[in-house]
């Protein structure tokens, strides 16, 4: 077990090298001009970058030595100073990028929470009646809402969203995290931050219940079809003890496997979905940094991301063994 | 989805001649003669008739069907406006100003100047007879602008597609088959293409592009050729998975033992075994080609305006006076958007079915 762990850290180790590098290599096709002019441009627009930080940032990255040889050696000061927790300063917010990630994480975290505490509790009931009455007309229901909720893009779905239940019903506020002129405190506070991501919440619920929908019912088809339901059902047990004793339980391996691959994820944020109601997540907060070059902040939110996704493959292979006892180490 | 009756040979009714051969026995009074219950199909056949079956593949084929012919063959037809030209007849609008002139007997008058202005272009026009869909903030027809938008968006999903099933192929085929240092080598690759944060890297090389500065319209060509080399991993683990699978039956070690050479072996006999769940997956990611087209030109990094995308014109979004009040500019796009990917999954989804019956959802 633990020579297992072991090898698959240290093949994650590798997986991020790799990551980083393609990341880095990405960067350095930038001009250095555009991140001139780009600097010059945050400078003039009231943003102020530091002489120091910018030239920290040039030591970082080796920017200005474009040969084979420069770019080794800006990867390597950079992963240097990456192991001393160093993500460099972001010019945008005017922070180690390190603290910014942290700071905005927990909106981005909160909010996706909250949604797939609902996706699931939704998705596994409607999955489970499905796959039990396969071909019905609650069959039906269930893949069209499949097929739809994957088939929905983002971006026009909470427009859509804004459009009629803020803008036009005004029943929730149409962006923003809080309302701050107010001066809410203590559970009012918390309420209104509450109705402010209302609409983020369906969006995200709704557009991805559907892949979880159609897992648990492919799941609970595979499990119905076993033979120790057809034992189960031999013996005269009732339909629902069978269903909810002996299939549910072994259906719910794959969900929880799932879950502990999702969960680090659920600290990425949703870039669109964010934008579009102009919540202060780490999704939002990376975009508007991609879009006037803060090249320490796009790096350093690149390899948290393939960070999270690395712990997420690792902890769903380790789930997969402890929920499974027949998983044998590979 | 309706499937009720699993016989693959549920017709007895109609006679096959070529199931009749000599030398059967006389047929007596009032029996059937087995072979003449039996209606020898092809697998192709029977794959069409299994997919035909389902109605959710019909609707979604209706739907490609109809939004292709619209695409391409709707400006031919409609070519009252064009895609990037805007309606120059924009309506006259009048204002006045108003003057206090005093007379010369004392008295003062209050003089109005009639002030017409003709707008330059016809902007927001609602939808009517001249404009189906009205004009947007530019002057553009909502409705040509569809057909060409759909035409980007349609036209490089599919090229994106076909190019990372062609390297998925190559590069899965090539780990399963050879295995050993090939296969890790490949694998790990896969692992690493697999952690990059997609729509991030994308933004990335979005900033690259404008720093190259690359004119619009030629953009999103750039950006799909990059997602093609960053998500062909998904297809050549699936390609792999069978190969590894497949090199074990029978039938492979006929093929050995009749000394084929490896390219035959590879693309004769185990490539032709991968198609269903390829032609499967390349179906539904059909579908989520187009949504990631269109969510990078919704975020201003693909095609851009005046050139028409589905996302570009939903990217008007972002001005909240077009938001709340003109849907007739961003929302059929939007439509658009969506029953494109929704045939492409009720396609892909019927197929599976059709294709693998033992995979039956």
């Amino acid at each position: 077990m633990l020579k297992y762990i072991l090898k698959r850290l240290g093949l994650s180790v590798l997986i991020l090298i790799g990551v980083s590098l393609i990341v880095y290599i990405l960067i350095r096709c930038m001009p250095v001009s555009f991140v001139e002019s780009k600097i010059a441009a945050m400078n003039q627009g009231g943003v102020q970058v530091p002489k120091e930080t910018v030239d920290a940032m040039y030591e970082m990255y080796g920017l200005a030595d474009s040969s084979f040889l420069g770019i080794l050696k800006g990867y390597g000061s950079w992963l240097n100073a990456l192991l001393h927790f160093d993500l460099g300063q972001s010019f945008v917010y005017g922070d180690s990028v390190l603290n910014v990630i942290v700071e905005h994480m927990g909106v981005s975290f909160a909010i996706a929470f909250i949604a797939i505490i609902f996706e699931y509790l939704i998705a596994i009931p409607l999955g489970v009646t499905a796959a039990t009455h396969q071909y019905s007309v609650r069959d039906y229901v269930v893949t069209i809402i499949v097929m739809v909720g994957i088939s929905l893009p983002s971006f026009f779905f909470a427009r859509v969203l804004q459009n009629v239940f803020a803008l036009k019903l005004g029943w929730f506020p149409s962006a923003g995290m809080e309302n701050t002129a107010a001066g809410y405190k203590g559970i009012f506070r918390l309420l209104d931050q509450l109705k402010h991501i209302a609409l983020p919440l369906i969006a995200m619920v709704i557009l991805s219940i559907g892949g979880t929908m159609r897992y648990m019912r492919t799941n609970m088809l595979e499990v119905l079809n076993s033979d120790y339901i057809r034992t189960a059902r031999a013996k005269g047990l009732k339909e629902s003890k069978v269903i909810y004793k002996h299939a549910f339980r072994n259906t719910m391996i794959p969900i929880v496997t799932m879950m502990a691959g999702i969960l680090p994820t659920l600290f990425s944020g949703a870039m669109i979905t964010e934008q579009i109601f102009d919540l202060p997540g780490i999704g939002n907060v990376a975009l508007k940094a991609t879009v006037s070059a803060d090249i320490p902040f796009i790096m350093g939110y690149n390899m948290f991301l393939a960070i999270l996704s690395v712990v997420g493959v690792l902890l769903s292979d380790l789930m997969y063994m402890v929920v499974d006892p027949r998983v044998k180490l590979a | 989805m309706e499937e009720k009756d699993n016989n693959l040979f549920p017709e007895t009714e109609e006679f096959n001649p070529m199931a009749e051969t000599e030398g059967v026995a006389p047929i007596e009074e009032g029996e059937k003669p087995l072979d003449r219950n039996v209606r020898l199909m092809s697998p192709g056949r029977m794959v069409a008739r299994r997919f035909f079956r389902s109605k959710l593949s019909i609707i979604g084929l209706v739907m490609i069907l109809a939004l292709l012919l619209f695409c391409w063959f709707g400006p031919v037809f409609y070519s009252r406006w064009d895609e990037r030209i805007p309606d120059s007849n924009g309506q006259i609008e009048y204002n006045y100003k108003t003057f206090q002139v005093e007379a010369a007997d004392g008295t003062t008058y209050e003089v109005r100047q009639v002030i017409e202005v003709r707008k330059g272009t016809n902007t927001f026009a609602p939808p009517g007879p001249d404009h189906l869909l009205g004009t947007d903030d530019s002057g553009l027809d909502v409705f040509v602008r569809l057909m060409y938008g759909g035409r980007v968006s349609l036209s490089i999903s599919f090229i994106a597609v076909f190019a990372i099933t062609i390297i998925g192929v190559i590069l899965g085929g090539i780990a399963g088959y050879f295995g050993g240092w090939v296969d890790n080598v490949i694998m790990r690759l896969c692992d690493i293409l697999m952690c990059l944060p997609g729509l991030p890297i994308l933004l990335i090389l979005g900033s690259i592009l404008d720093a190259m500065e690359v004119p619009g319209e030629s953009r999103i060509y750039y950006l799909m050729i990059f997602l093609t080399i960053f998500s062909w991993a998904g297809t050549a683990r699936l390609v792999r998975g069978q190969i590894l699978f497949l090199r074990e039956q029978e039938y492979m070690v006929a093929a050995e033992a009749m000394g084929f050479s490896t390219s035959r072996k590879i693309f004769k006999h185990l490539v032709p075994n991968v198609l269903p769940q390829l032609i499967v997956s390349m179906t539904l990611s059909l579908g989520s080609m187009i949504l990631y087209e269109a969510s990078l030109s919704y975020l201003g990094l693909g095609t851009q305006a005046p050139n028409a995308s589905w996302g570009t014109m939903v990217n008007l979004t972002n001005n909240e006076d077009i938001l709340r009040n003109y849907f007739n500019i961003w929302g059929p796009p939007g439509i658009c958007i969506i029953i494109a990917v929704l045939g492409f999954n009720f396609v892909g989804d019927g197929l599976r079915d059709a294709l693998d019956p033992k995979m039956r959802r």
